[in-house]
C-alpha cells in the first residue's frame, strides 16, 4: 500500500507554486480545445472569408456575451452542487424592470447606470431567493430554480404587460455600443466578467471552498465552513451575472422583454457541462466552460453563415454535447 | 504514565436522542492533558456519536460539558474548533477535486483579503507531511487521486494544522498498513509529550495497549467503565465490559449431523482468466464451507464468478442438477442463490432507504401484484424477517445508514431468508462488525445451515472460516491448495499451506489482529 504513495517527486520538493487544480490544463482541455478548432476549420473551408474575418469574430463574440456571463454564474453553482434552470426567466425580468417607463425615467433624470443598478439588483434578489429556499428551505435545486423559472417570466410579462419595451436613454446605448480600439464595450465586459470568475474561482478562500461544498458538503461543514450561508452566495452570485447578461441584452436589442433568455438556461448548462465541470459538483473549470461557450456559438455561427435553419443547428448542439463529453471522459480516463 | 493535573475535557451524563434511539445515554468522559485516552466499546455502543458530539456536529439534549473546568458547548463545528478540539475522521471527510493542501487548511486558509496564499499552504503542508513521516505526498497533489491510506495521512495533516489541544482519532490505523501505524504512533508518542491530549478509538487491543494511557469503555450509549488502566487491564474483563458478557464459545458447534443427500451447488472446473483456475466442490444443503485465504488469493472473484457477477471464463456451477446460465446474476438468484458482497455498503445495501425495502429487496416481486407493490404485506413480512435475526433497534423505518455495521450485515442476510435461498453466498460476514454483534451473526449462520440452508463463508479471518465451516477450502493465487474437514487442520496449516504454495507471500501477520 505504501508502495503506491512513493513518488519520485519527493526528492525534487519544488512542486510548481499554486498550481490551479487542474483548471488550466492543457490535457483536461484538449477535447475542447480540437472541438472549437475542428470547428474553425469546417467555418473557413465552407465560409472563407465570411468566416474568418475580425468582424466576424466579433460578431462571435458579441453573441455569446449573454450566454458566456451567465455561464460563468453556473459554473460557481454547479461546482456548488446545486444547479439553476431560472437563469434565462431572470434574465428575462432584470431586462423588464431595467426597462420600464419608472427606470427609465430615473435613469433620464440620474443617469443611464440606474439601469444597469436595477437590472443587476433584482438578478441579485432572484439569485438570492433561490439560494435560501435552497439552503435553508431545503428545497431541491432543480425544483427551486424551476419555481423562479415560472414566476419569474411570469412577473416579467406582468409587468412588461407582454409588450416590448424600447430603451429610449441615449447615454446607455451611446455607452455600450461603443467600440474602443475596435472591441465592442459589451466583450470587455464579458472577458471581465470571465477573469473575475477564474480569480474567484481559484485564486480566494469563497472559491476553494466552493468546491469543497459542492465536493463533500459533510466535510466542509466539519471544517467549520458555513456551508448553506455559502449555498446562498452561490445564487446570488449567479443571479448577478443574471443581472449583468441583461445589460447586455438590452444593449444589444435597445430593448427589454419577458421573452428575452427563453431557454438560455439549456444553453448555459450545456455549455459549463461540456466544458468539464461535473454535474455532481466539486469539480469546475472557468477556463473549460468559456471554451464551452465559444464552442456552441462558434457552432451557431458557422451553421448561420451556411444558411442552415435553427432546427439543424439543435440536432448539431446535442450532438456536439455529446461527443465533447465522450472526449472529456476518454482523456479523464488515460489519465488516471 | 499518571496524570495528577486538571481534566482539560469532562464530560458528565451525555445524552443524545435520536428520534426513537438514545443513542448517547448517559456518557461520561474525562480527558486530562498529554495523555492518550483510549475509547473502547462494540459498534452501535455510541462511539461514532460521542465524536460527532465533540466536533461540535451533533448537539447534545443533557448532560455537561466543561473545558478546563468551565462550561462550554459546542453549538457547531467552528465552536469546537475554535475551542481546540480536532477531529480525524474514519470515514474520510475529504473533498477529493482539492489539492492536499486546499484540504488541509480547509476552513481556515491562510488568505489576505480573501485571496488564497497557495505558496504559504503549500509549504506548511508540506512541513505537517513531513512530520507524518510522508513528504512524498505532494501538497499540491489532488486528494482524490490519493490511496485510502494517503487519504488518511492527509487527515492527520489537517487535524495537526488545527494546533488543537485535544486530537480525536476515530480508527487512525484502519486503513493503514503496520509501517504506516508505526508512524502514526510516533506522532502520536510527539503529541503527548508535547501536552495533546488524544482521544483514541481502535477495535485493535494490541494498538490501545501499545499507545493508550488509560481508557473509558462505552456499551449501549453509556459509559460503563471509566479511569481503567490502557495497559493492564486483563482483556476478558474489557470483553466482558464491552459485551455485557462472557465469551466462551463464540462458534457454535454442529448439533444435527449432516444430512447424506445429495449436494445442491456443483462447482466443477470454475475458472477465469488471471484471477484463478480449475475450482471444484460439491456443497449439500445444510452444509457449511469455508474458502480460507490471503487478501488478493481470489476468493471474493470466485464467490462472484458462482452468482453470476463475473462471467467464467472456464468451468460450470449447478444447482440441483440443472447449470447456470454463465454470468447470469438473474439465472442464480432464481436458482436458489444468495449474496451478501464483501462491500456490504456499496455492493449489498441501499443505505438511505429503509431497513424493511432493503430486507425486502430481493423479494420485491413476491409483494407485488401486475407490478404493483403491495407495502403493508412487504413491510409485514420484511419486518418479521428482521426479528427472526434480531435486528436492533426494531424499527423497519429506519433508515438503514443509521445502523451498525452488525445490524446492517443481519438486514443482508434477512434478506436472502424472506426470499428463503438454497445456497447463501456470505462474503466477510463479518467485516467491521463488532465483537458481540459477531457471535450473533455466527449462530444465525448455524442456525440457516441447521435449517438446511447451504453456505459457502469466505473470511480473512481464519480462526472464523475454521470454527464456522464443516469443510474448508484453502486459496492461494486462485487455486485451490488444500480441500478437507476443518477440524483437521489448525489456523497455523493454513498458513502453512498458503505459504508453501508461493514464496513470496504477504506477510501472515496480518491475518490476526482485531479483537477476539
Amino acid at each position: 500500500m505504501s508502495a503506491s504513495l512513493q513518488d519520485p517527486s519527493l526528492t525534487v520538493p519544488a512542486p510548481p507554486k499554486g498550481e490551479p487544480r487542474g483548471s488550466i490544463g492543457i490535457a483536461r482541455n484538449l477535447g475542447l480545445v480540437i472541438a472549437l478548432v475542428v470547428l474553425c476549420i469546417v467555418g473557413v473551408v465552407t465560409a472563407g472569408d465570411r468566416f474568418a474575418s475580425t468582424d466576424n469574430v466579433l460578431t462571435i463574440l458579441r453573441l455569446a456575451t449573454v450566454t458566456g456571463i451567465v455561464a460563468v454564474g453556473m459554473t460557481f453553482v454547479i461546482t456548488g452542487g446545486g444547479i439553476d434552470l431560472s437563469v434565462g426567466a431572470i434574465v428575462a425580468l432584470s431586462s423588464v424592470w431595467a426597462t420600464t417607463t419608472g427606470t427609465q425615467a430615473m435613469a433620464d433624470n440620474i443617469g443611464w447606470v440606474a439601469m444597469v443598478f436595477s437590472a443587476i439588483l433584482v438578478g441579485a434578489a432572484c439569485g438570492a431567493i433561490n439560494g435560501l429556499l435552497v439552503a435553508y428551505g431545503r428545497i431541491v435545486p432543480f425544483i427551486a430554480t424551476l419555481a423562479m423559472l415560472a414566476s419569474a417570466r411570469g412577473l416579467a410579462e406582468v409587468i412588461a404587460d407582454r409588450k416590448t419595451q424600447i430603451i429610449r436613454n441615449q447615454g446607455f446605448t451611446d455607452f455600450f455600443a461603443a467600440e474602443p480600439l475596435g472591441i465592442p464595450v459589451i466583450v470587455i465586459i464579458f472577458a471581465l466578467v470571465t477573469v473575475a470568475g477564474w480569480f474567484l474561482l481559484n485564486r480566494t478562500t469563497f472559491g476553494r471552498r466552493t468546491f469543497a461544498v459542492g465536493g463533500n458538503p459533510e466535510a466542509a461543514r466539519l471544517a467549520g465552513i458555513k456551508v448553506q450561508r455559502h449555498t446562498v452566495y452561490l445564487y446570488t452570485l449567479l443571479g448577478t451575472t443574471c443581472g449583468i447578461a441583461a445589460v447586455m441584452l438590452m444593449s444589444r436589442t435597445t430593448t427589454g422583454s419577458s421573452t428575452h433568455g427563453t431557454l438560455l438556461e439549456l444553453d448555459v448548462i450545456a455549455a459549463v457541462v461540456i466544458g468539464g465541470t461535473l454535474l455532481s459538483g466539486g469539480r469546475g473549470t472557468i477556463i473549460g466552460t468559456l471554451f464551452g461557450v465559444l464552442i456552441f456559438m462558434t457552432l451557431t455561427n458557422v451553421f448561420t453563415l451556411n444558411n442552415l435553419s435553427t432546427s439543424t443547428q439543435n440536432v448539431a448542439k446535442g450532438v456536439i454535447i455529446v461527443i465533447a463529453v465522450l472526449l472529456q471522459q476518454r482523456i479523464a480516463n488515460r489519465k488516471t | 504514565m499518571s496524570h495528577p493535573s486538571a481534566p482539560l475535557l469532562e464530560m458528565r451524563g451525555i445524552v443524545k436522542k435520536f428520534p426513537g434511539v438514545r443513542a448517547l445515554d448517559g456518557v461520561d468522559l474525562v480527558v486530562r492533558a498529554g495523555e492518550v485516552h483510549c475509547l473502547l466499546g462494540q459498534n452501535g455502543a455510541g462511539k461514532s456519536t460521542l465524536i460527532k458530539v465533540l466536533a461540535g456536529a451533533h448537539g447534545v439534549d443533557e448532560g455537561t460539558i466543561l473545558w478546563e473546568g468551565e462550561p462550554v458547548s459546542f453549538a457547531n463545528p467552528q465552536a469546537a474548533l475554535a475551542t481546540g478540539i480536532a477531529t480525524i475522521y474514519q470515514e474520510l471527510d475529504l473533498v477529493d477535486g482539492l489539492s492536499v493542501a486546499d484540504n488541509i487548511y480547509l476552513g481556515h486558509e491562510s488568505a489576505r483579503g480573501g485571496i488564497t496564499r497557495d505558496a504559504t499552504m503549500n509549504r506548511k503542508a508540506r512541513e505537517l507531511l513531513a512530520r507524518l513521516g510522508h513528504s512524498e505526498i505532494r501538497p499540491t497533489r489532488e486528494v482524490g487521486s490519493l490511496s485510502a491510506a494517503g487519504k488518511q495521512i492527509v487527515s492527520m495533516a489537517r487535524a495537526l494544522s488545527r494546533d488543537a489541544r485535544i486530537i480525536v482519532m476515530d480508527e487512525p490505523s484502519a486503513v493503514l498498513d503496520p509501517d504506516e501505524v508505526d508512524g502514526l504512533f510516533r506522532v502520536v508518542d510527539d503529541l503527548r509529550a508535547s501536552g495533546t491530549a488524544v482521544i483514541y478509538i481502535s477495535h485493535r487491543l494490541d494498538e490501545i495497549r501499545r499507545i493508550g494511557d488509560r481508557l473509558t469503555v462505552l456499551k449501549d450509549g453509556a459509559t460503563v467503565a471509566g479511569d481503567l488502566s490502557a495497559k493492564d487491564t486483563p482483556t476478558a474483563e474489557l470483553i466482558t465490559l464491552m459485551t455485557g458478557r462472557t465469551v466462551s464459545s463464540v462458534y457454535p458447534r454442529r448439533t444435527i449431523p449432516l444430512p447424506a443427500t445429495a449436494p445442491v451447488l456443483s462447482v466443477d472446473g470454475l475458472a477465469r482468466v488471471g484471477e484463478f483456475s480449475d475450482i471444484s466442490f460439491d456443497l449439500r444443503p445444510g452444509e457449511i464451507i469455508g474458502l480460507a485465504g490471503l487478501v488478493g488469493a481470489g476468493r471474493s472473484e470466485i464467490v462472484e464468478t458462482i452468482y453470476g457477477a463475473r462471467r467464467a471464463s472456464a468451468g460450470s456451477v449447478t444447482v440441483d442438477g440443472r447449470a447456470l446460465r454463465n454470468g447470469s446474476v438473474d439465472t442464480a438468484v432464481r436458482a436458489g442463490l444468495g449474496l451478501c458482497p464483501e462491500e456490504r455498503k456499496s455492493q449489498g445495501l441501499i443505505l438511505d432507504d429503509a431497513v424493511y425495502r432493503n430486507v425486502s429487496l430481493a423479494s420485491i416481486s413476491r409483494f407485488s401484484r401486475f407490478g404493483v407493490s403491495t407495502d403493508d404485506a412487504e413491510k409485514q413480512a420484511a419486518h418479521e424477517a428482521a426479528r427472526s435475526v434480531d435486528i436492533r433497534p426494531d424499527a423497519p423505518e429506519r433508515i438503514i445508514r443509521t445502523l451498525s455495521g452488525g445490524n446492517q450485515q443481519k438486514a443482508v442476510l434477512a434478506r436472502w431468508l424472506l426470499r428463503s435461498c438454497k445456497v447463501l453466498l456470505l462474503d466477510e460476514p463479518t467485516r467491521g462488525v463488532d465483537v458481540g454483534a459477531r457471535a450473533e451473526i455466527y449462530a444465525l449462520i448455524r442456525q440457516l445451515a441447521d435449517s438446511g440452508v447451504a453456505l459457502l463463508v469466505v473470511s480473512s479471518d481464519i480462526d472464523e472460516v475454521l470454527g464456522l465451516s464443516d469443510r474448508i477450502l484453502v486459496i492461494a493465487d486462485g487455486a485451490v491448495v488444500h480441500d478437507g474437514p476443518s477440524e483437521a487442520i489448525d489456523a497455523g496449516g493454513v498458513l502453512d499451506r498458503i505459504i508453501a504454495s508461493h514464496e513470496h507471500t504477504a506477510s501472515p501477520t496480518e491475518q490476526k489482529g482485531e479483537v477476539a
